[in-house]
């Protein structure tokens, strides 16, 4: 509480070289659609994909940013809530409905959890606070496989099953949809943060907690709050994957993973930099699976190649593409 | 006047240090305070247990009520505290971190009209990134900010660190007008003795955590030991 | 000899006692989980050395204990060697592991190192999958023999007390002091002499040789088979919860830690409450999450705030001595 600076520096994290280099990609992947039908499908299949992967990263970076952790439960807790909306439809809850319940009570089981689980342990000790959430992983699957059982479940199809026609290429309106989703509650959550009075707060409590309290602003309020949309975009992310993977206690946890490196890949600080770095997962995964020689580009190896890719650009840039680097003050 | 400002027998330590002992002082509606002392008297220590930033026992009251809680509610209450380092968001812009001193307030329209009398060339810098100020703009901002919150108690701590001479008379007159014109009372702590005493009505000496000398700052200016001791002559 | 010592001897000399008493006394089967718990104890004493001492956190020491282990399995499958003998390889193995792994994790600091030692957890034990012709792809590969769990007891055990004994040499001394410096402040160390590339690749050397022969210890202890999905981020996690309730930068909380790690599962699939096979995770995870909030700091924390308790008590008696 008494420390009002920071070690890192001011700089932002966006640095040409990172911006070039995205840019260039994007060329790329532009030509490759144009002069490729599988190219162009395996692209927009990766940037559903990737969609996802970004929502649940940028879940993660919210929290890591508010509360200086790692939320291990974040893919548990929205494979929890995608069963809550399972109920609800079971209940005769048309699914539309059913999302927009879904995600108001995820925000409430997101404050509930800060308020209980975290807030208490937030300032003693690091490492219990990750054990916290690694508990919360065991707890939250062990319930949900006790109410619901691991069966495999189903939901009805948010989007149909259509399939639309464009120049030689094949695009699902499921992953249009999911593309649509994804991309659209990640522009609203900008849109609060830049805009509302309660973004800024938000923000200024993540930055600079002790100089948040002075202006007046309830930092643990906005801590709250901040898992309380965690939790929502958690809530989406899980919807969003149901009608891949569709429902199981284990559906999220590969993702969750996926998404790790994608908030790592972006730098931990940085909301847009779990996006993008989520959109680009996605899509070199699915390029990489389609193109890479047999023995590599395999399925059982698609986790490790993710995993390596991270290794590989952290070693270039250890805070990640857009992290700020961090300056250590003696 | 009464006073709006009370603080009695304030105690305030830092785990096992204790770093007030039975600091008394008041503030009255409207004046200008200043807490002098040498470093590590105590003087920052004193402003961050009015705002509650530390662990104090003894009794605080403001505008005849006790004042408790933590910063956020001291804040609410109508106290701004420009802290050591500022307070100011680095990674903001200015116009966000004038934005965040309205936090507590309703009508922001007004208020920044308001601050735009006294602090004009903030207008043109909105969308600069605050960190990128200079030292002195950087203060500035910092009493802009305060000043968003439309207090009726300031506290400020060392307004004039590392500032050339020509900037620490221009903020010193900043301090000056709001007093006089906002009826802002100011609670400053300084180690800058002389000018503080230029602005001050009255003035309280720490030293190691308790209150040694006290009283109108006329009077200390003449006081043999603040002279040798604070003014060099 | 100081009381200390005298006293630290006598609490050692009481768990031999104990962990003697209870391997004869115990049931076949609950000696294969005194096995388990003496192997979490190994492995939770290596990462207590690299994230207690030296503060470099990993959640990867499962990758490690599937080096070892792999290392027993396919020796003792290929070549026959003597299950005893796999031992010390697999510890120089993951020695080298570790310390190749070190090298690139000087770049990373925190959380960062913790997600990239992470993405080790959940890649290593996939890989057995890709070279499956040598390593039996998802079915795993046998050891040559399969030891009883009264042999599997005594030879953890053993490895428990040389391990304790080791990493009490090592940390008492001149690389222990380096550790701890380089814990509280690594400018600090560094402009005192001490090389961080040396010091901190190191502890990963060792930290991960200690994962690495519990690795092999709980390949034979589950049948002697080393499978990809018995090494997977869950052990990596278990190792990690042990190590906290353990508490950072003790070597005696390390045998609670171990024994809720290795026991509690075991307790909890037992539980009135849920019944189910199920009910065992949330019982475990329910109990995880309130020792984190009534011990942040672990056993070792708690040891610590009645050590302090008790100096405190005694300063402030004039009668004391």
């Amino acid at each position: 509480m008494l420390g009002l600076t920071r070690k890192t520096k001011v700089s932002t994290g966006a640095s040409l070289p990172v911006l070039a280099g995205l840019a260039a990609a994007a060329v790329f992947l532009l030509i490759g659609c144009l002069s490729s039908d599988t190219f162009a499908q395996q692209t927009v299949a990766g940037l559903s994909q990737g969609a996802i992967y970004g929502s649940l990263a940028l879940a993660l970076v919210l929290i890591y940013r508010a509360t200086e952790v790692i939320n291990f439960a974040q893919g548990e807790m929205a494979m929890a809530t995608t069963y809550i909306a399972y109920q609800l439809t079971l209940w005769h809850v048309t699914y539309w409905l059913a999302f927009f319940l879904t995600i108001v009570i995820a925000f409430v089981l997101g404050v509930v959890v800060y308020g209980v689980l975290i807030r208490p342990v937030q300032h003693r000790s690091v490492i219990a606070l990750v054990i916290v959430t690694v508990g919360m992983f065991i707890l939250i699957d062990g319930l949900v496989t006790w109410k619901w059982g691991a069966d495999l479940k189903f939901m009805a199809a948010p989007f149909g099953n259509q399939v639309y026609h464009a120049g030689g290429v094949a695009f699902s309106r499921q992953d249009l949809g999911v593309l649509l989703i994804s991309i659209l509650s990640v522009i609203l959550l900008w849109v609060l943060f830049q805009f509302t009075k309660l973004g800024l707060a938000m923000r200024a409590a993540a930055l600079r907690p002790a100089a948040a309290a002075l202006v007046g602003v309830r930092v643990d309020w906005m801590l709250a709050v901040g898992w309380g949309l965690a939790a929502v975009l958690g809530a989406v992310a899980g919807l969003m994957t149901e009608p891949y993977v569709f429902l199981q206690p284990s559906m999220m946890q590969a993702i969750l993973l996926y998404s790790f490196a994608a908030a790592v890949l972006g730098g931990l600080e940085s909301p847009a930099g779990a996006v993008i770095g989520g959109l680009a997962l996605g899509v070199f995964l699915n390029l990489f699976g389609q193109y890479a020689p047999r023995d590599i580009g395999s399925s059982e190896l698609r986790l490790p190649v993710a995993f390596a890719l991270l290794l590989v650009i952290l070693l270039f840039k250890p805070t990640g593409l857009f992290g700020r680097k961090q300056v250590r003050r003696v | 006047m009464s006073a709006l400002l009370e603080l009695e027998n304030v105690d305030a330590r830092y785990g096992p240090v204790q770093a007030l002992h039975g600091v008394s002082l008041r503030v009255a509606e409207g004046e200008i305070a200043a807490v002098l002392g040498a470093n590590g008297a105590g003087k920052t220590t004193t402003l961050r247990a009015i705002s509650g930033t530390v662990r104090r026992s003894g009794t605080v009251t403001f505008a005849g009520r006790p004042l408790r809680g933590g910063p956020d509610a001291v804040a609410r209450r109508g106290i701004a505290h420009v802290p050591e380092g500022r307070g100011t968001f680095a990674e903001l812009t200015v116009w966000e971190n004038l934005r965040l001193g309205a936090h507590t307030r309703r009508a922001e329209k007004d208020d920044f009209a308001r601050m735009q009398q006294y602090f004009p060339w903030l207008e043109t810098r909105r969308s600069q990134q605050a960190g990128t100020l200079s030292g002195g703009e950087q203060q500035m901002l910092a009493l802009a900010r305060a000043f968003m919150q439309r207090p009726r108690l300031l506290l400020l701590d060392e307004p004039s660190l590392g500032l050339a001479p020509l900037l620490v008379t221009e903020i010193f007159r900043i301090i000056r007008e709001l007093n006089e014109r906002e009826g802002l009372a100011v609670l400053v702590v300084e180690q800058n003795a002389h000018i503080a005493l230029q602005l001050a009505q009255t003035a309280y000496v720490l030293e190691v955590g308790r209150v040694a000398l006290s009283g109108p700052s006329a009077e200390l200016r003449e006081h043999e030991s603040i002279r040798r001791s604070y003014l060099g002559y | 000899m100081t009381r200390g010592l005298a006293t630290r001897l006598t609490a050692i000399g009481i768990v031999v006692a104990i962990v003697v008493l209870l391997g004869f006394t115990m049931t076949d089967y609950h000696r294969g989980l005194g096995a388990r718990v003496g192997i979490y104890f190994i492995a939770i004493l290596g990462l207590n050395i690299l994230i207690g001492y030296t503060g470099q956190i990993s959640i990867g020491h499962g990758a490690f204990m599937a080096i070892g282990g792999y290392t027993t399995a396919i020796m003792s499958n290929y070549h026959h060697t003597n299950l005893i003998a796999t031992l010390p390889l697999a510890f120089a193995i993951t020695f080298v592991c570790g310390v190749l792994v070190g090298i690139p994790s000087l770049r990373f600091r925190g959380v960062y190192l913790a997600l990239a030692t992470f993405a080790l957890a959940v890649s290593v034990p996939q890989l057995p999958l890709k070279w499956s012709k040598w390593t039996g792809g998802s079915n795993g590969i046998r050891t040559h023999t399969t030891p009883g769990n009264t042999w599997l007891y005594e030879v953890t055990w053993a490895c428990v007390g040389l391990a304790f004994v080791g990493a009490w040499l090592i940390l008492r001394g001149r690389t222990g002091r380096a550790f701890r410096s380089i814990r509280d402040s690594e400018i600090a160390a560094a402009s005192s002499g001490v090389s961080l590339p040396i010091y901190k690749t190191l502890a990963f050397g060792i930290s991960a040789a200690f994962a690495g022969v519990a690795g092999s210890l709980f390949v034979l202890v589950t049948n002697g088979f080393a499978q990809p999905n018995e090494f997977g981020v869950t052990l990596s996690l278990q190792i990690l919860i042990g190590a906290a309730v353990a508490g950072l930068g003790s070597l005696y909380g390390t045998i609670v830690g171990a024994l809720f790690v290795g026991l509690l599962p075991e307790l909890s699939s037992s539980a009135p409450l849920i019944g189910s096979s199920h009910g065992q995770d949330v019982v475990f995870g329910a109990i995880v999450i309130l020792v984190m909030l009534l011990l942040p700091n672990g056993v070792a924390g708690l040891l610590h705030a009645i050590d302090s308790r008790v100096k405190s008590a005694i300063k402030s008696d004039p009668t004391a001595s």
